[in-house]
């Protein structure tokens, strides 16, 4: 079986899948990978399945030992990439040939990166994911220097892409869709209308359960509490403070703050790359609508 | 009944109260809308998620709108028996705040039996309301940064037993041994949406 070594792992490195859904009445949130596009991507471009496990590197730093020939994929935030010193590019396939290091230095612009191996990183499923769910403490541990990963060995035929060409508009002043959220009436009249007025700021108080947004305040109407009751990915929910919080993959399942507004689910994937002090402009849409 | 769409993943069905959300959710759990991946029931709402691919809020609301629940339906999910030693920090609080002595609290809580409404805050940690309200106590002023595991709680109507360590602002009156989540377990939650919970003083 083919392994990975973890040589280093900058801020955090953790195994994500497209999670563990169908649990939430236990509890359980879905979690899995913040920015679910690029781990697919990951994926397709090695002949793995959608959802196979990979490696989310927040803010580069990531650097590990092929103990045997293998072949990756680095998706998302674009991370300086080299295999032993010669850089390589994202988006595409790399082979790594045994004994051989790969090293993410931190990207220019986002925050999480990607390394798919073909075959899928083979560590334990806990309720049937390999996603770490850095809020409820299930699945694989946070990766550490010394981690040994193994590697499976079931893919499908190489699809045959050099490169994928992808649009990443994660550098800029980002523009996300929002629809009304199921207690918008618990704000006052003008209040969609601030929330799409002015941009958000990323607050550095961001992880992968959520992001505080701080911008225009605000306002409610109605001031009685509201009982928990279950909330989704790309929420924005609204505390007495009146900044929202911008719910990811690691979110609670319920929750006591009215959400305002709901992001739309691709939307969210760009929200996920976006930094701690980047513009996010959030724009009234109808679901369905582009 | 009203429903109100969570973006392109969601629907929320906000019902009367607590029965008709497990009434509704017994319903849905034996014919689930086609792309609904998650169930959660709260105490007044119970939310269906959706995988975007294959369906849309309307498309389930559809379907939601077709469902009758049936009063009493709930989902048979069982009864547990929780032994728990009355002595948590917070029990006098409790006494003071709902003008009972101790022992007055601990027949309250014991008295009449608990169902689980949700499960929430943590994995394993469920949400359990009665009808019997004499209990519903505030949250402490000063959340504990450290809750020990398998400690008795109250707050706001509701009961609980905190599954590991974390912090908390429940007020603690007891610890019982029954472990609330245990991932060797299958289904790993012991207090799972619909449970009927009996408290009883440990001798």
């Amino acid at each position: 079986m083919s392994r990975l070594e973890i040589l280093a792992t900058g801020a955090l490195a953790t195994i994500q899948d497209e999670g563990r859904p169908g649990l939430a009445g236990l509890g359980v949130g879905v979690s899995g990978a913040a920015d679910l596009r690029s781990l697919r991507l990951a994926n397709r471009l090695l002949g793995n399945e959608s959802g196979d496990a990979a490696i989310e590197v927040t803010f580069g730093g990531l650097a590990l030992r092929a103990r045997t020939d293998v072949d990756i994929a680095l998706t998302g935030a674009p991370t300086p990439a080299t295999v032993d010193g010669v850089p390589v590019g994202l988006n595409s396939p790399v082979h790594v040939p045994a004994g051989g290091e790969v090293r993410l230095s931190p990207p220019s612009r986002g925050v999480r990166t990607y390394l798919a191996v073909r075959g899928g990183i083979d560590v334990q499923a806990d309720l049937g994911s390999r996603a770490t769910d850095i809020m409820s403490g299930i699945g694989p541990a946070v990766l550490t220097p010394g981690t040994v990963l193994g590697v499976g060995s079931r893919a499908l035929e190489w699809p045959g892409v050099d490169v994928a060409a992808v649009r990443t508009p994660i550098g800029d002043d980002l523009d996300l869709r929002v629809v009304p959220g199921p207690r918008h009436e618990w704000f006052v009249d003008d209040a969609l209308e601030k929330l799409c007025s002015a941009p958000y700021e990323v607050s550095a108080e961001s992880n992968r359960v959520g992001m505080r947004l701080t911008g225009p305040v605000l306002e409610r109407s109605r001031e009685e509490e509201l009982p928990s009751e279950g909330v989704v990915r790309g929420s924005l929910q609204v505390p007495p403070t009146g900044q929202p919080t911008l719910f990811l993959s690691d979110h609670p399942v319920t929750g006591g703050y009215p959400v305002i507004g709901v992001v739309l689910s691709a939307d969210v994937d760009l929200a996920a790359q976006a930094r701690p002090g980047q513009q996010l402009r959030l724009r009234l849409t109808e679901v369905g609508q582009p | 009944m009203r429903l109100l769409p969570c973006g392109d993943v969601g629907l929320l069905v906000e019902l009367a109260d607590l029965d008709e959300v497990l009434a509704m959710y017994a319903e849905l759990d034996q014919a689930r809308p086609e792309g609904v991946v998650d169930m959660v029931p709260a105490a007044r709402t119970l939310l269906l998620t959706l995988e975007p691919a294959v369906t849309t809020p309307a498309a389930v609301a559809e379907v939601v709108r077709g469902v009758t629940p049936r009063p009493g339906a709930r989902p048979d999910a069982g009864e547990i028996e929780v032994p728990v030693t009355y002595d948590g920090p917070d029990l006098g609080e409790v006494a003071s705040l709902t003008g009972m002595s101790e022992r007055e609290v601990i027949t309250a809580h014991t008295e009449e039996e608990w169902t689980v409404a949700f499960c929430g805050f943590a994995p394993g940690f469920g949400y359990m309301t009665r009808s019997d309200e004499r209990l519903a106590v505030p949250r402490r002023t000063d959340p504990r940064t450290k809750v020990p595991p398998g400690s008795v709680a109250l707050a706001g109507g509701f009961s609980s037993v905190y599954p590991r360590e974390s912090p908390g602002g429940w007020q603690l009156i007891g610890r019982t041994d029954v472990v609330p989540w245990d991932l060797d377990r299958d289904p790993p939650a012991l207090f799972s949406p619909g449970v009927r919970v009996r408290f009883v003083e440990a001798r």
